[in-house]
């Protein structure tokens, strides 16, 4: 669950800095390359995982399924907060500047 | 465990490797900006290798949360919990060796391939669109 919500997450944050490019005002490509990153890290570690559990990788139990939901979640709320950061730090619009 | 510490310490490397071919491109930006004339569409090597550091660092950044999610990461020394028993401290090696240096292949693999793509896009003749974008 970690690995799709990520993946999924990556791939919306690929299709918003498509849409914008080659304009990179909001700095979304830190967004990308970020989620795809952990996405590539977590798909080899599941290669890993699969290759003990075999069938039972697919079939989680909902409690190991519901916590990896909610670290997935949590995993991209805190992609958005570093981001968001980094972001109002480097002021591209020279919104706060321009208020100085 | 300490999956994370592989990619962390290849993310050192290429950023490292980033800043000196950074410096080096500059001189020679400098020595050619007197003759040559005519500006290419090619990325620099340097802004590639920014690609695969940004990759690892997001990555590995994203890893660390989980680890300390699953308690593996403590704030104080030796911050592992895997290496607080030396049991413990050899399985931490095995899965650096085996999921961390696998992490590290499979984000150098990604790069290599969009490093291929980019220099198919580099090779394409130009178009008036993109060479007015120049």
């Amino acid at each position: 669950m970690t690995l799709l919500i990520t993946i999924i997450a990556a791939i919306i944050c690929t299709l918003i800095w498509y849409k914008n490019a080659p304009k990179d005002k909001m700095n979304i490509s830190m967004l990308c390359f970020m989620y795809w990153g952990a996405s590539l890290m977590w798909f080899a570690d599941a290669v890993f995982e699969y290759s003990e559990l075999r069938t039972e990788f697919f079939t989680p139990s909902l409690y190991d399924m519901v916590n990896d939901a909610f670290l997935g979640i949590s995993a991209v709320a805190l992609g958005l907060v570093v981001w968001i950061v980094i972001l109002l730090i480097t002021d591209p619009k020279r919104i706060f500047k321009k208020e100085i | 465990m300490a999956c994370f510490i592989v990619p962390v310490a290849e993310a050192v490397i290429s950023t490292v490797a980033a800043r000196i071919l950074e410096t080096k491109e500059k001189k020679s930006d400098e020595s050619q900006k007197a003759s040559d004339t005519d500006f290419s569409l090619k990325i620099c090597f340097s802004k590639k290798v920014r690609w695969l550091s940004k990759l690892l660092w997001g990555g590995s950044f994203l890893l660390a949360f989980e680890h300390l999610w699953h308690c593996e990461i403590k704030p104080f020394f030796p911050f592992l919990t895997a290496a607080e028993h030396s049991e413990s401290f050899s399985v931490m090696l095995h899965e650096m060796s085996t999921v961390g240096v696998s992490m590290s292949l499979t984000v150098t693999a990604a790069w290599i391939g969009m490093l291929i793509v980019s220099g198919i896009f580099e090779k394409r003749p130009k178009t008036q669109e993109t060479r007015e974008m120049i």
